[in-house]
């Protein structure tokens, strides 16, 4: 790291999508949930991932959006996609079929194991909270090649045990997936604001391995709702550049300005 | 054969008290208008199908027109809750709500076992998931072939699907681009289908040889209302209005509020107000 071009001032948040972004390859073909996967998937698109083909739920494949969309289907997307393909096309041939490389989510909950909830805090008939649901989520967890997962570090999201599994992490364990008959690799990253977690090779647990500048082991066990584990080596992770902050400043600022006038 | 008519007469005429409806658009081409003509004739009991609720939803379910609701994705995208179907389904107000719940694969493809005449759609999906837990139509199937097991979800045949589309022409011939969800199988699989255009023309003229058409014969009635998709959008006549969707967490928190704005938008006007507010939407973006 050239360290005349690290940023010394940024956000968690910035942090966080710097951090995500990066995971990104230049030859993925990326199933992207809205939000802070959105927001992820282009800063690689725009940096270091020229390549990348983004692909959204509403159908539009290897797009290229000058803003961020708010909603999965905004017009954006389609203008700027190669192609745009019915829903059920999409869900059949894109991601049964087996040609996404990368699912990126997020989640209201995680737990250890990397399963997620966005269906219901509570129980399902008598909710304390009702979640959006599952969406595309269920079936992008299980059909894409790997999935990455973008969430806030907090008690309320990572839990020890989630209230309903919307869509499945590594299950109870190793060997879950493969009972079930699932061949691709489920969760293998999870980036937070303040570090990157990934599956232990032998437990499927998640676990630390790189912490974000500045914070501790204690920060982050004060925002995980189980005991966290450390990997034998763990890094320090790059701060963000300052190329990658102006570009992800002013995808934001495009965004916002887009956004604002139209009520 | 298609029937070009007022919307107030294509919604009187397709849609009764307890049919189960499926006003599609994925995002683009929701079908507003109409959503707001069923609220004014005061539709009951209703079944409403959706991959994804939107707002559409959230105004007909506080309006008390829904006694079950079918989707796969209950929020307002990219801004938070529904704030009337977690009232309606956590508190029974202004009815209580009953709902079955999916994903959008299983959704998409039921829509599409029910435009193929299926009784039933498989799929490789709902693996190591608590929805089958909870919605007893999950079920699967054991691939006679190779012995795999795979979800089922039974086929969706609405009643009526409504949609929105960008122009008819005078034959009554329907024409869709852009985002085009699942509106094309939801018209396939549904009884009856009402549908809104921004326009009719004369003649669709040049256009790509794949573009969604939807002949005159599979639609029962066509009505013209530009912008009718409003606060959702039309592929080349208006942008989607984002900054509406923002503003409606704010009307549709409170039961008051929320009463207040569909008094004054929905029940005292018509579906001309929706050219006026389409055209603000595409000024804005200018």
């Amino acid at each position: 790291m050239n360290v005349q071009n690290t940023a010394t001032t940024y956000t968690p948040t910035e942090m966080m999508t710097v951090t995500a972004a990066r995971a990104l390859r230049n030859e993925d073909v990326c199933f992207v949930g809205i939000g802070a996967p959105s927001a992820a998937c282009n800063l690689a698109r725009l940096t270091h991932a020229p390549g990348i083909t983004l692909i959204y739920e509403s159908g539009t494949i290897d797009t290229k959006p000058e803003v961020l969309p708010l909603s999965i289907g905004d017009g954006e997307l389609c203008d700027t996609a190669l192609t745009t393909v019915s829903v059920p096309e999409m869900f059949r041939y894109w991601l049964q079929g087996g040609r996404i490389t990368v699912g990126f989510l997020g989640g209201a909950q995680i737990d250890r194991y990397a399963n997620l909830n966005t269906t219901v805090v509570g129980s399902y008939d008598k909710p304390k909270v009702r979640l959006p649901g599952g969406g595309g989520a269920p079936e992008i967890a299980t059909n894409c090649g790997e999935i990455f997962i973008i969430m806030q570090l907090s008690p309320r999201a990572f839990v020890d045990k989630l209230p309903f599994v919307t869509s499945l992490g590594h299950g109870s364990g190793p060997g879950s997936r493969e009972a079930l008959g699932v061949t691709t690799k489920g969760p293998t990253k999870v980036i937070t604001d303040l570090c990157v977690m990934e599956p232990d090779p032998a437990t499927k647990e998640l676990t630390v391995v790189s912490i974000h500048p500045g914070i501790t082991r204690e920060q982050i066990q004060g925002q995980c709702g189980w005991p966290v584990k450390f990997a034998p080596a763990v890094a320090e992770t790059p701060p963000p550049t300052m190329h990658e902050l102006d570009v992800l400043r002013e995808l934001h600022a495009r965004t916002a300005r887009a956004h604002g006038s139209d009520a | 054969m298609a029937q070009v008519m007022s919307l107030a007469e294509a919604v009187e005429a397709h849609v009764g008290d307890g049919d189960s409806l499926a006003m599609e658009g994925f995002t683009h081409l929701i079908p507003f208008a109409a959503g707001h003509e069923v609220i004014r004739q005061g539709r009951k009991r209703l079944t409403l199908i959706r991959m994804t609720p939107d707002l559409i939803y959230d105004q007909m379910i506080g309006m008390g027109c829904a006694e079950k609701l079918v989707f796969s994705w209950g929020g307002n995208p990219g801004v938070g809750s529904l704030h009337r179907f977690r009232d309606a389904y956590e508190n029974g107000w202004p009815n209580p709500l009953l709902i079955e719940e999916h994903s959008h694969a299983a959704m998409a493809n039921a829509y599409e076992a029910g435009a193929a005449n299926l009784p039933f759609a498989v799929f490789r999906g709902y693996k190591g998931v608590d929805l089958p837990k909870v919605n007893p139509n999950i079920r699967s199937v054991t691939c006679p072939y190779t012995g795999e097991v795979l979800a089922t979800v039974p086929a969706i045949r609405p009643d009526v699907a409504v949609i929105h589309a960008l122009k008819a022409d005078q034959a009554g011939n329907v024409l869709l681009e852009g985002i085009v969800g699942v509106q094309k199988e939801a018209v396939l699989a549904a009884k009856r289908s009402i549908v809104t255009v921004e326009e009719v023309v004369e003649d669709f003229g040049p256009r790509s040889a794949n573009a969604v058409i939807l002949p005159h014969w599979t639609v029962s009635a066509i009505a013209v209302v530009p912008g009718g998709a409003y606060p959702s959008y039309a592929h080349g006549y208006y942008k989607r209005a984002n900054g509406f969707y923002k503003a409606w967490d704010a009307i549709a928190r409170e039961r008051d509020t929320f009463l207040a704005w569909m008094t004054e938008n929905v029940l005292k006007a018509g579906p001309d107000v929706f050219a006026r507010q389409a055209r603000r939407v595409s000024a804005a973006a200018a």
